[in-house]
């Protein structure tokens, strides 16, 4: 097949796998992470110890994703070097710097605080180790910040030029602040932290619906719900933003979002496609449901557009994106489940407000409970949809304008990049396996409220002296299952 | 700004030798311990292996994440041309971490930890073994063109060189992880580490002497260099202080210290890449490609400079700090919760 012997295609399809994997992990490190900070503070203040075991119990499912994170985030940086060499060199001056950034501020920080947060509950005192939560959950939000600016500045190239086929930087922060950057940070912060918060209330959901501690788990369910007040709302409002900023500047990708194929001038109204069967070789849609005027509204708030929404003929073929049909739904696999967030959410406050959610009635509220338990795989949908617009959208190139995807792949041996790739395919098979399987196992066994709660004091030295305890807190009984 | 071009170079080449020195220092116990995972026979005992590197296992390899960033933003053609060239020992050495990175919690959470005791182990194994072709055939010099980019073919990293820089620093690990063990652990497990040292320092020595003696015979490049003076009055002491490192680490296991032989082997890792960094010097793509004509620009030098080097302070503070928070000997065969 010719596929197999082209190191473009097969080196794309190395990164596109090898990131949709990465990506699924670090999203609850992230999100989850100021969960966590929420939980033990509340703890601190309060002295409840259900919000202690929240904490632990919680942390488990942090650390189980932080580890496949890692391992899968290793393979991303090196793969900039390996297989897309050129891409590097040209870029190095910036995105170099940035993804050198991310370490030095970001990895160094979560990973040195991670250690006292898992297993320092005993070693050192309470305000220390809130002190290393807080760290924790700034150092992987911290990575979100960078890999997001290199990844903006690969859509929207700003702060220098291209010079004999070199990146030279003119201007350093306005490279940093590029103009999709901080709506794309903000836009993926809120991703993961919405995602977080569905699996955490998802999960308490299925305690509440199996009757298993119920009134435990309708305090997670309520701390998750307060926070998608704000949060579920606010992503829709940034995503639409989102979607603005690509509407300025990258018109082929709008194009293809909306499977617009023909150009419609400033001026006028648009019509928007709901659902369609985009052609890419006939250059139209084979059929569609349209709402007439309605793209005028989605993008400017009124019915005639002031800019044109070019179409996708009005590019050589070789000059805009495929897969048309893949951009489209995954745009709107996001924006459903977007809407599906919001749906769920308001209708749980009302059961709220209404006193339904007490710990007393929350058994009863079945298909509630069933509706978070059905959100709690969708927000990772939505990312891994939203990347897919982002990325496949962008092509052909891999710096927008400025470097085609065939010129910044490594010239490498096709076999070499075939071996790697399905090597990545089946290991990650496993892993995703074995990762679904030991968090089911983690939800099965449940919490353990038995441990031992480590003394509030304040007043005790900051690092415990006692030698000879490396682990504080003894694997209980309940691990020999 | 003629300075400038020779200067930011030089301080980015210190600086990742830093990066890659403690990488190799801290991540090369954690890699050793895993390696004699392999051979330790029950289950409790690799429990309290493990243990013992839980809650520092990721920073350790985040110095190896951090030195490829730095590399990428300050060199970028080398970063390009030595990853693309050396794709095999690479992605041998990413799979081996994908394997031991998530055998921490899997083993932790798995009935059957027969699996993941050898994915941690082999996984282990692999990481060392493709950074040994890695560095090895670095050292042996790349085949590139005028402009810096790769034209040899993909098996070029395999040649007994290769071949004997790996082996040996495998057994560098395994020295370095064994001799952390000796200070982590007490009883049995301690005296078994104390055994293994003692091989490791010996096979060490042998792989040592045999670069040592190869290198300016086979590398060309190497030899107008190492003979060069003033140059050749430190590559003359290295050895001998070499020698004299190894015979004190050799007394200190006699003596049943504890922690004195993991600094001695500290000091001979300090040595041997002392050694190496002047033998590469000022090439980043030896022996073809120096550090000035790699160089990212001087502002994006500058730049990281701020944005990484101003933390470098505040990272090794940190990372120090954690170890003060867990110091003491492994006791509990778990870490999970
Ligand atoms: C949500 C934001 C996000 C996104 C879009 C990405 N990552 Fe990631 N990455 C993280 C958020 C993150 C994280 C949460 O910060 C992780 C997970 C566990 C950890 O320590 O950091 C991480 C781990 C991680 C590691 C291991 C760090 C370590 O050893 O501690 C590397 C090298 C990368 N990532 C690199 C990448 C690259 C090159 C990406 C782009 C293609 C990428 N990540 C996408
Ligand atoms: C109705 C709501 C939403 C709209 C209108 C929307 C809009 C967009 C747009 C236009 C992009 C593409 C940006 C680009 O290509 O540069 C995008 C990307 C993305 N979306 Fe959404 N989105 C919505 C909801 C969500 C939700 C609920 C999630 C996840 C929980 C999510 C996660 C992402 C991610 C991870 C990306 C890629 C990274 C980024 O651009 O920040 N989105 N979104
Ligand atoms: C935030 C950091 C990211 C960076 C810097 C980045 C960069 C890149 C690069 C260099 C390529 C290869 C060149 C190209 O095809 O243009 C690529 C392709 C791709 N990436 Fe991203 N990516 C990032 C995150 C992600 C994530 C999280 C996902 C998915 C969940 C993703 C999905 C893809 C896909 C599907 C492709 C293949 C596109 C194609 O070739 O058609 N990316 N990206």
């Amino acid at each position: 097949m010719e596929l197999l012997s082209n190191t473009v295609a097969l080196s794309r399809m190395q990164f596109a796998l090898t990131a949709i994997f990465h990506m699924l992990w670090p999203v609850l490190t992230t999100g989850m992470g100021i969960y966590l900070v929420i939980v033990e503070g509340v703890w601190l203040k309060t002295r409840n110890p259900d919000y202690y075991y929240h904490a632990r119990f919680w942390a488990k499912f942090y650390v189980l994703n932080f580890g496949i994170g890692v391992a899968t985030g290793i393979p991303m940086e090196f793969q900039f070097g390996t297989n897309w060499a050129p891409f590097s060199e040209a870029v190095g001056n910036f995105f170099g710097s940035v993804i050198g950034f991310e370490a030095s501020w970001a990895f160094m920080l979560e990973a040195a605080f991670l250690g006292i947060m898992l297993f320092g509950w005993e070693r050192v005192n309470p305000i220390i180790h809130f002190t290393s939560t807080i760290l924790v959950a700034v150092g992987a939000n911290l990575s979100t910040l960078w890999i997001l600016t290199a990844n903006s500045w690969m859509q929207t190239p700003a702060g220098g030029e291209m010079v004999d086929g070199k990146f030279i930087v003119h201007d350093y922060f306005q490279a940093i602040l590029n103009p999709f950057m901080v709506n794309s940070v903000l836009h993926m912060f809120f991703a993961t932290l919405e995602t977080s918060l569905f699996v955490i209330g998802g999960i308490s959901a299925w305690y509440i619906l199996n009757n298993r501690q119920s009134a435990f788990f309708s305090k997670s369910l309520k701390i998750a719900l307060a926070a998608a007040i704000a949060v579920a709302p606010l992503q829709i409002y940034i995503g639409h933003l989102s979607g603005e900023q690509v509407y300025h500047y990258q018109p082929s990708k709008l194009a293809a979002m909306e499977a617009q194929w023909h150009t419609t001038p400033a001026g006028q109204p648009a019509d928007w496609s709901l659902i369609a069967f985009p052609n890419d070789k006939a250059e139209k849609n084979d059929w569609e449901i349209t709402v007439p005027n309605a793209l005028g509204y989605i993008l400017e708030f009124k019915k005639n557009l002031s800019e044109p929404v070019r179409g996708l003929s009005e590019w050589k073929p070789e000059d805009r994106p495929h897969l048309v049909g893949l951009i489209y739904y995954a745009f709107r696999t996001m924006i459903a489940i977007g809407f599906f967030f919001a749906g769920l959410m308001l209708f749980s406050t009302l059961q709220w407000l209404r006193g339904k959610l007490s710990p007393e009635n929350i058994s009863q509220q079945k298909l509630l409970m069933l509706g978070w338990i059905f959100a709690a795989p969708l927000g990772y949908i939505a990312v891994e949809s939203g990347w897919i617009v982002r990325c496949v959208g962008r092509q052909p190139w891999t710096l927008y304008g400025q470097i085609r995807t065939v010129d910044a792949a490594s010239h490498l041996p096709a076999s070499n990049v075939l071996v790697s790739l399905i090597s990545f395919a089946s290991v990650y098979t496993i892993l995703f396996i074995a990762a679904m399987y030991f968090g089911s196992r983690i939800v099965r066994r449940g919490p353990n409220l038995e441990l031992p709660i480590p003394s509030l004091e304040i007043s005790k030295p900051a690092i415990n002296t006692t030698p000879g305890e490396f682990v504080p807190d003894e694997r209980p009984v309940e691990a020999e299952q | 700004m003629e300075t400038l071009e020779y200067f930011l170079p030089q301080v980015w080449f210190a600086i990742l030798a830093l990066f890659l020195f403690l990488y190799v220092m801290l991540d090369g116990f954690d890699l050793g311990v895993g390696i004699l995972s392999l051979t330790s026979s029950d289950e409790e005992r690799r429990g309290l292996l493990m243990t013992s590197l839980s809650n520092i296992w990721d920073a350790n390899e985040t110095w190896l994440v951090l030195m490829g960033g730095g590399l990428f933003g300050a060199f970028p053609l080398a970063y390009g041309t030595i990853l693309s060239a050396l794709y095999i020992p690479i992605l041998t050495m990413v799979f081996g971490f994908i394997f031991r990175g998530v055998a921490f919690e899997f083993r932790e959470l798995s009935n059957r930890k027969f699996f993941w005791n050898i994915a941690f182990g082999a996984g282990s194994f692999t990481a060392a073994l493709g950074q040994g072709f890695a560095l090895g055939s670095v050292l042996k010099g790349i085949k590139v063109d005028e402009t810096g980019h790769f034209i040899g073919s993909t098996w070029d990293w395999f040649s007994w060189q290769s071949v004997l820089v790996a082996l040996t620093l495998i057994q560098g690990y395994v020295l370095i992880g064994s001799t952390y063990l000796v200070w982590k652990t007490e009883g049995a497990l301690q005296e078994t580490h104390y055994k293994t040292a003692k091989l490791a320092a010996w096979t060490t020595l042998i792989g040592a002497v045999l670069i040592t003696i190869t290198t300016p015979i086979f590398y060309v490049s190497a030899r107008s260099r190492l003979f060069d003076r003033p140059l050749v009055y430190i590559f003359a002491i290295i050895p001998l202080v070499g020698v004299w490192l190894i015979w004190q680490l050799l007394q200190s296991l006699n003596r049943k210290e504890e922690r004195a032989p993991f600094i001695w082997t500290i000091l001979l890792f300090l040595l041997t890449f002392i050694g190496l960094a002047l033998v590469v010097f000022p090439y980043i793509i030896p022996t073809r490609i120096t550090i000035y004509e790699a160089a990212a620009d001087p502002s994006s030098l500058v730049i990281m400079i701020i944005f990484i080097g101003f933390l470098i302070p505040v990272m090794l503070f940190y990372n120090l700090y954690q170890y003060v928070v867990f110091r003491g000997k492994v006791t509990g065969g778990s870490y999970g919760e």
